[in-house]
């Protein structure tokens, strides 16, 4: 497969689970706002703008609410744009069916941004978003060869998971520090977490609805069954790498590989207790790993140096 | 007086009656106003289908081009508009005894421009016998002198060529132009035999029509045949300029149709002489490229440096034989409007033969003479600019205002070298299906010849109309539409 092709797969299921996430974290900050004393409203959408990876000032806008909500909608419309445009790039190496879905899901939300709708009906227009990505999964995994295309695909979206879902614990942690008791006012915000990663049914199914930030971080980094925790999308980057690997050829690699298995085997094998007495450390280090991942990715399957290949 | 019966066709019945014939040679219609004889099971059939079940199928033939994405690009209008190609639902027939007259005719072309590309970049034989001026070989804008010395293997220079063909009202077909570049188009042939087929099943029952869906196959067979040698299994590709060039579609479609690879500039690299494509499997040499990149763009280093649609390197690859690429480099000097005025003394020069198919009478307006009888006659000629091509930089007389000959009288008489004239042709009428009606439309043929091993011509070709009425324009760019085209066993 050609390197260019990799990459615009890669990118276009990046960008597409960036835009899905960005409208869920929202969509569940919008509705909690609904019932949610007004003094603390700050310090949450500042809290939002952590999780989006924004630095949280902008000298254009002062208040919190609206960049949180400019910054999202930013990330939301670009994200699906992004997306659009790296399928328009490999039209022919994906299924008529994906492209119509994503083609149609680009349409959409200019329209709805044009018509105001994400301002006056912004529940609705995350609901657009986050239905129409999982539409857009869904059909990709139904009508599309799962060749190492697709093992580009899985890649892309759960490298991009699993670097968002660590981003969001850590800010959380962050400010709600482990090892205490929840009060009343913070139970909410912790439902907030579990539902910016759609997890708060399937956390309930594990734990009952006995909120406790050890069990929630355990849940959302350790648990090897849901689809959104560190964990489960880490195996399937690594899965999908060794499937890559597989069909490389001459650029087979053990590197990028091992680099995967390394988060993977870290998220398996380290015990809880020694997760939780670092949390910090173990969220930025899932991190820079996505980081190196991604890096390694790059280096040997598209921006390989020209000398070091001809000498394979 | 005799009553109009079956064996009588009278042209003013059903869909027909408001089918007008004039000096255009009609396709379907004689003299007479009889339907000629390849015509007239199409002529019956017409009178038979009601117009809804026409209609139907008109609609079906239009969203099985929407839907298979059949689209080209017209540029100047706000940054590249998407369109579906127009598609008449009327089959342009064609029969064999014409086909064979063009086939032969076609061959002796393209086998004498390949030799004159051959001679103009090495030897130079023709300039030094005065069969060409040497002036207008060396002005010619897509002359590369960076090609001096280079020979093509097996000295096929044009390995796809797409000749503009029309008919005159005497019914002989004479070349209005040659493509000698990176003539496209050759996808809506095929797609369009496809269409009609699930549209039309009907019609292909009556008539023995010979087919034409091997085209990408003998495509890779002539680029295989041009692979450099010795390097067994040859890699084909297709160079695209990528997602924003007018022919995309027909780029994916026949690298799909050929099963070989898409790429782009930025997918190819140069390392020692030796192309190479980008895979996440490491570097695969390139033997062979499809480009469909102009010579303009096709390496950065050779051409025009602000290309970032070529390959760094490629043209000192292809020179030293380590990669084929059809067509050659500067091909297009043969396609120059101006030199086409030559290319019937090239045949008798490089052959010994008399041309087969005649060329349309041309002036040159680097000829003082000829300059001014066009200056003075402006309305009733047409006039080109000798690089351009899809119908952009022309003048049409007989529909020009005043203003538009004075412009180009002042364009003319300050480059006469940029521009041709012609007389206004009246291209062949065939008839298209309008609503319930058939009415006549002008018409012309582009035929795709491959050169490789030998010369292949896939039996009929892009047949262009111009769909408004009384418009001799085919160009697609220019509200032009296509229709199949049959040739007949």
């Amino acid at each position: 497969m050609l390197s260019r092709v990799a990459e615009s797969l890669y990118w276009m299921s990046r960008y597409l689970e960036r835009a899905e996430h960005t409208a869920r974290v929202l969509g569940v900050q919008l509705t909690m706002m609904l019932e949610q004393d007004p003094a603390s409203s700050d310090r949450r959408w500042q809290r939002v703008l952590g999780t989006l990876g924004h630095p949280g000032s902008d000298p254009e806008e002062s208040d919190p609410f609206a960049l949180a909500q400019k910054h999202a909608l930013r990330q939301i419309t670009g994200g699906i744009a992004s997306a659009r445009e790296n399928a328009r790039q490999v039209r022919e190496q994906i299924s008529s069916e994906m492209w119509e879905q994503l083609n149609r899901l680009f349409h959409e939300v200019r329209r709805m941004e044009s018509a105001g709708l994400w301002k006056t009906q912004p529940l609705d227009f995350v609901a657009v978003i986050v239905e129409s990505s999982h539409l857009v999964q869904g059909i990709t995994d139904s009508t599309m060869n799962h060749g190492e295309g697709w093992q580009f695909i899985q890649v892309g979206r759960y490298i991009e998971r699993a670097a968002a879902i660590a981003r969001l614990l850590d800010v959380y942690f962050n400010e709600f520090p482990a090892g205490q008791p929840i009060d009343s006012g913070d139970h909410m915000e912790w439902i907030g977490l579990l539902r910016s990663c759609t997890a708060f049914e399937a956390y309930c199914k594990v734990y009952t609805a006995d909120l406790r930030p050890e069990r929630v971080a355990e849940f959302l980094l350790l648990n090897s069954e849901f689809p959104h925790s560190v964990r489960f999308a880490a195996d399937h980057v690594q899965r999908s790498l060794e499937c890559i690997n597989e069909a490389a050829a001459s650029r087979r690699s053990p590197r990028v590989a091992k680099i995967a298995g390394r988060l993977s085997a870290g998220l398996m094998f380290t015990p809880l207790d020694e997760v939780v007495a670092g949390l910090a450390e173990f969220f930025a280090d899932i991190q820079v790993q996505c980081a190196r991942i991604h890096a390694a990715i790059y280096e040997v399957y598209i921006t390989y140096s020209i000398e070091a290949a001809i000498e394979a | 007086m005799a009553t109009p019966g079956i064996d009588e066709p009278r042209i003013a019945s059903g869909p027909f009656s408001s089918y007008v014939l004039d000096s255009a040679f009609d396709e379907m219609f004689d003299a007479d106003r009889k339907p000629r004889p390849h015509y007239r099971a199409l002529y019956e059939l017409l009178l038979g289908v009601p117009v809804d079940e026409m209609r139907r199928k008109k609609q079906a033939a239009d969203v099985s081009f929407l839907h298979q994405g059949i689209t080209f690009t017209v540029y100047g209008r706000d940054e590249g508009t998407e369109r579906i190609f127009p598609h008449d639902l009327l089959p342009r027939i064609i029969t064999s005894a014409e086909w064979e007259t063009i086939e032969r005719g076609l061959t002796q072309r393209v086998t004498a421009l390949n030799l004159f590309l051959r001679d103009i970049y090495n030897e130079g034989r023709c300039l030094a016998d005065g069969v060409v001026p040497r002036e207008m070989v060396y002005s010619c804008r897509h002359f590369r002198r960076q090609m001096r010395g280079v020979t093509a293997p097996k000295n096929i220079y044009v390995a796809v060529m797409g000749t503009d063909l029309i008919r005159l009202p005497d019914g002989r077909f004479v070349v209005l132009e040659d493509n000698l570049r990176v003539p496209s188009g050759v996808s809506y042939m095929l797609t369009s035999r496809q269409v009609m087929k699930r549209t039309f099943p009907e019609l292909f029952r009556y008539t023995d029509i010979r087919p034409i869906d091997h085209y990408p196959e003998v495509l890779l067979t002539t680029l295989r045949a041009l692979a450099p040698e010795g390097r067994g299994e040859a890699n084909i590709v297709l160079l695209t300029p990528g997602v924003y060039n007018s022919a995309y579609f027909e780029h994916t479609y026949l690298a799909r149709q050929m099963g070989i690879e898409l790429v782009e500039g930025r997918d190819l690299v140069v390392h020692d002489n030796v192309v190479y494509m980008r895979t996440t499997g490491g570097l695969r040499r390139v033997d062979v490229i499809y480009r469909r990149v102009d010579d303009d763009f096709i390496d950065p280093l050779a051409f025009r440096s602000d290309s970032i649609l070529g390959v760094a390197g490629l043209f000192n690859a292809y020179r030293a034989g380590n990669v084929t690429l059809a067509n050659a480099l500067g091909t297009g000097v043969a396609d120059d409007k101006a030199l086409y005025a030559y290319v019937p003394k090239l045949i008798k020069y490089f052959l010994g033969e008399d041309p087969i198919l005649d060329n349309v009478e041309t002036f040159l307006l680097t000829e003082p003479a000829e300059r001014q009888h066009v200056l003075d006659h402006l309305e009733k000629y047409v006039v080109k600019a000798v690089g351009e091509s899809g119908g952009y930089g022309m003048l049409i007389g007989p529909h020009s205002t005043a203003e538009q000959r004075d412009e180009f009288r002042d364009r003319i008489r300050a480059d006469p070298r940029n521009y041709i004239a012609q007389p206004t042709l009246m291209l062949s009428r065939a008839p298209c299906f309008f609503d319930g009606k058939v009415e006549p439309r002008h018409v012309d043929l582009r035929p795709y010849i491959l050169c490789g091993d030998k010369v292949t011509i896939v039996p009929g070709g892009l047949t262009r109309v111009a769909l408004r009425s009384g418009s001799l324009v085919v160009n697609s760019s220019q509200g032009g539409g296509s229709k199949d085209t049959w040739v007949l066993q």
